[in-house]
């Protein structure tokens, strides 16, 4: 889950001088009597890496059609570089898009569905060549470029497709679940380098996807949907470390998550009754929560440590019983019964062997993390 | 193809439908005139339909096309279905391309020809022509239809279903009528229908190979209109296109409401 | 054994009432016309034996196709067949795709209805959807009727018994051979791909004829051939709907066997357009197989 930053310094969101490239103001889509996009604002800046994240049906790609110019929007508008796009056909936008099925032309080769947009552009013919040339090359295409779309294979294809859909040189690109027909090897190599790409070629791209691995990789910023809404825009890291509910926080990796209710102990710290005969966990947190609130505690199984001994230097420790462990390799989740019937997941590091490893089912251990490690949420 | 449907598309489905419809729809309307010029209205009249029944040359020939639609039709599909299994299933064997060959042919052969050939040849075997021979000729070309309609069905059918009936105890032959029959009987029954309609429509063929006792109702029709227009032969016209429709209609409804009832089935299935 | 009595069957039908009767139509086109019972000489006998056998053969001689191609009669209905044949076949590529077109573009639930609505006339008598047209077309029929009351015309145009009947009557009930795999074909088409077309700067006419039209071909080729081939060889529409100057060589076929009762030149014609249906044939083969080898 490691966030490989594009670049520190680049974080026009918080420039309040910075002149976004896409607004979307309050825009609704309804079709029918379903509505797929409610009310919503966001702003888009120059050179993003953007992903658009959610389950199926939260109206990711219908915010990516509204781009593209195939669907639009029943209320609102949607500005590009300050310029109301409603009126603008597809085929007149500075915007392309790589399709989900790649939707490469299968009667023609390699090199002309590459071409195929510039020769419908003001491209003078004798540039044309010259510019499929650059985007063979950028794509690692040049040995296929005679080949039809049906002799290459599937990773192949998805950079057909990029290219394809960068020739034109846009100001926006939009990739609609781009890795999604890919086996998991061949996507995280593909990542790479469409983030290589994207930064070689400056240009903005707006990404959809369901894949939260996905979006933590790639992205500058991520939006996470749920039905039409959007439920928290940030980060990456943000996202993850700082989730603004349940929501966000399940969806986006592994989670425990604690219900109980909340009193404030000073500055930002709180102490979070959660079960009869357990002690209360204490916990700093963001969050503003009144006395007696109902709360969830969401703590990320990475940071809770499993050991034999009750801990003596943090704040919350809690004693279960092993119930099942999951052993991947790299770490190992440890499922852990507490007396209430509660089941926290622990995640360790397997930096040993494992002949050596020290915990086996049913036995009795403490879970200890400290009063940062978690967030508490309201909702 | 994408779901954008324009006035263009509308103007093209309605000329479009109308050019195959209306001509039925005025062969069905005036066989209810009540003169006897096709081309002038005079009033509502049933009588056409009553002259039919009484022309006992037009019945009989009815009954002729339909014993042979029948005897062919089965014949054919018995046939078809094995010729079908040989293409799919038996592997190589000496002369499948002839075979093949034999099964495709006759799909694109004009009819003058199949007529013409099959007539020489009971001519020159001496058989005398009539029900028989119709019979013969009509199962030897519809049996390549159903072969077709079959073999298509076979060539998608798991193999491993077959296999799975062997290796629990099934003969070869009770295999295929316990486990291949079920699961290809629709396109038999297509097929079959296939060929009874073949059978029933077929002028040429049964011009060349019809005896004097033997005239189908193809050959009464071409017969009757070659002298012109009557509204007896729209009468008849209107009675089969009514059986071809009620027969069509009520077959795509069956298969809509078992793919309806499939579905929910499965959704069923799922959501437990 | 089973296998052996599963192939035995269907293959001894076939090659007794398929291809056995080609051998006799070609022995025969290869003899003579003559005024005895069958029509024709020489006749095999065999009663004298190996002798019969050579007898026949030295009778045989390709007499019938020489007259074949001196009598312009024939070569005229073989050209007149394939002028036919293409023009209609235009036709019905003209009237049909439009039509496969529109139902591509309807709505799911639309479509099996208009699929029924195109295989309807298929399973329709084909004499009496010829026959429908003889009451339109005829010179007092509906179709002159209607456009005398509408004023187009003040004279009832002559289109029953000439060729333009003959066109009319064969793109009418071949059509649904051409629509069927034109649809199939069109609604096969992604539809992202005409999106990625106008999302790379195309019109929707554009994209019209860069994508769609060449991913159309195949099955405008498969309806092209499924028309053009039957057609040629086609008897009723031209001696129901045609006059006694449409020439269609099924018809020459027809009247040489039952009117003037040569066996023989019958049968050298019916050998002359098989030979010509050949090369069709052969096309649409290669089609429907280079076809499948892309599917795969």
């Amino acid at each position: 889950m490691a966030q490989v930053a594009p670049r520190p310094v680049f974080e026009p969101w918080n420039e309040p001088a910075a002149k976004p490239l896409i607004q979307f103001q309050n825009v609704t889509k309804r079709f029918g009597e379903f509505t797929a996009i409610d009310n919503l604002s966001l702003d888009i800046y120059e050179r993003e890496f953007f992903a658009l994240l959610g389950p199926s049906g939260c109206g990711k790609t219908t915010m990516m059609r509204m781009l593209g110019g195939f669907e639009t929007p029943t209320e609102g508008k949607i500005l590009l570089g300050g310029q109301d796009i409603a009126p603008v056909p597809p085929n007149k936008r500075p915007v392309n898009m790589m399709f989900q099925s790649y939707a490469l032309f299968p009667h023609l080769t390699v090199y002309d569905n590459i071409a195929f947009g510039l020769k419908r552009s003001d491209m003078p013919k004798s540039e044309i060549a010259g510019r499929v040339e650059e985007m063979l090359k950028l794509t690692r295409l040049g040995k296929f470029a005679g080949r039809k779309p049906h002799q290459i294979s599937g990773g192949q294809r998805q950079r057909v497709a990029l290219a394809r859909a960068l020739a034109k040189a846009p100001k926006l690109l939009l990739l609609d679940e781009p890795l999604g027909a890919l086996d998991k090897k061949l996507r995280t190599e593909t990542q790479f380098e469409l983030m290589d790409i994207q930064e070689r070629t400056g240009t903005t791209f707006v990404i959809v996807t369901h894949d939260q691995e996905e979006a933590m990789t790639v992205a500058s910023r991520i939006a996470v949907m749920n039905d039409g809404l959007l439920v928290q825009v940030d980060t990456p890291g943000r996202i993850y470390e700082t989730p603004n509910s349940t929501y966000v926080a399940d969806f986006i990796g592994d989670v425990n998550i604690i219900e109980g209710t909340a009193q404030p102990a000073g500055e930002g710290a709180y102490t979070v009754a959660w079960a009869e005969g357990q002690p209360a966990l204490s916990v700093q947190s963001a969050t503003e929560l009144g006395a007696g609130d109902r709360c969830f505690f969401a703590i990320r199984p990475e940071k809770v440590a499993i050991s034999a001994e009750k801990p003596a230097d943090r704040p919350n420790a809690v004693q279960g019983k092993i119930l099942d462990i999951a052993y991947l390799g790299n770490i190992s989740t440890y499922h852990v019964e507490l007396p209430g019937g509660v089941i926290i997941k622990a995640q360790t590091a397997n930096d040993r062997r494992i002949s050596r490893r020290s915990f086996t089912w049913e036995d009795s251990v403490w879970l200890s993390w400290t009063a940062t490690a978690g967030v508490l949420l309201a909702n | 193809m994408s779901r954008k449907f324009t006035w263009f598309n509308a103007t093209a489905l309605t000329l479009g439908f109308a050019f195959l419809y209306i001509p039925m729809i005025v062969l069905v309307v005036y066989s209810f005139n009540e003169s006897k010029l096709v081309t002038v209205w005079a009033g509502f009249s049933t009588k056409w339909y009553g002259e039919l029944f009484r022309n006992q040359a037009f019945l009989d020939a009815a009954w002729v096309t339909l014993k042979v639609a029948v005897m062919s039709s089965t014949l054919a599909t018995v046939l078809g279905t094995m010729a079908a299994y040989v293409l799919v299933r038996a592997g190589r064997f000496h002369g499948r391309t002839l075979f093949s060959g034999m099964i495709y042919a006759p799909l694109v052969m004009p009819e003058v020809i199949t007529g013409l050939s099959l007539l020489l040849l009971f001519i020159s075997l001496n058989i005398p022509r009539g029900v028989f021979t119709i019979v013969l000729a009509h199962t030897t070309f519809s049996m390549c239809y159903v072969s077709v309609v079959v073999s298509s069905r076979l060539a998608s059918f798991d193999r491993s279903l077959e296999e799975a009936a062997l290796d629990l105890g099934c003969t070869p032959f009770d295999a295929f009528r316990s486990v291949t029959l079920p699961v290809i009987a629709p396109a038999v029954i297509s097929g079959w229908l296939l060929a009874f309609t073949l059978s029933l429509d077929d002028l040429v063929i049964a011009s060349f190979t019809s005896g004097p006792s033997s005239t189908t109702l193809p050959i009464k029709i071409f017969s009757a209109v070659r002298l012109g227009v009557s509204p007896e032969i729209n009468a008849l016209s209107t009675i089969m296109i009514a059986i071809v429709t009620v027969g069509v209609i009520t077959a795509s409804l069956m298969s809509k409401r078992a793919l309806v009832k499939r579905q929910r089935d499965e959704q069923r299935a799922f959501q437990q | 054994m089973r296998r052996f009595t599963l192939i035995a069957v269907p293959y001894l039908w076939l090659l007794a009432l398929f291809l056995v009767p080609f051998g006799i139509v070609f022995k025969i086109s290869l003899s003579d016309a003559a005024l005895a019972i069958p029509p024709y000489t020489p006749t095999l006998d065999l009663s004298e034996g190996w002798a019969g056998i050579k007898a026949l053969f030295a009778e045989l001689d390709f007499d019938n196709f020489v007259w074949l191609t001196q009598d312009d009669l024939y070569w005229r209905a073989y050209l007149s067949s394939l002028q036919i044949a293409l023009f209609s076949t235009l036709g019905c590529l003209l009237v049909g795709f439009p039509i496969a077109y529109g139902m591509a573009n309807a709505s799911e639930s639309w479509r099996p209805t208009l699929m029924m609505l195109v295989i309807l006339p298929f399973w329709t008598s084909f004499l009496i959807r010829v026959y429908a047209w003889i009451g339109i077309l005829s010179t007092e029929g509906l179709l002159n009727q209607f456009l005398m009351t509408i004023g187009i015309i003040s004279e009832p145009l002559q289109i029953l018994n000439t060729n333009k009947a003959v066109y009319i009557g064969i793109i009418y009930t071949y059509l649904p051979f051409m629509i069927l795999p034109i649809y199939a074909s069109l609604e096969r088409i992604d539809g992202s791909l005409l999106e990625a077309a106008e999302d790379l700067g195309c019109s929707r006419l554009q994209a019209f004829w860069l994508i769609t039209v060449p991913l159309a071909r195949p099955g405008v080729i498969a309806g092209s051939f499924l028309v053009f081939i039957p057609t040629i060889g086609e008897f009723v529409i031209p001696s129901l709907l045609g006059g006694s100057r449409t020439l269609m060589i099924g018809k020459v076929l027809w009247e040489e066997f039952f009117s003037n009762r040569d066996w023989p030149v019958a049968s050298a014609v019916a050998v002359v357009l098989l030979l010509i249906l050949v090369i069709p044939i052969v096309l649409f083969q290669r089609n429907e197989q280079k076809q499948r080898e892309a599917e795969q």
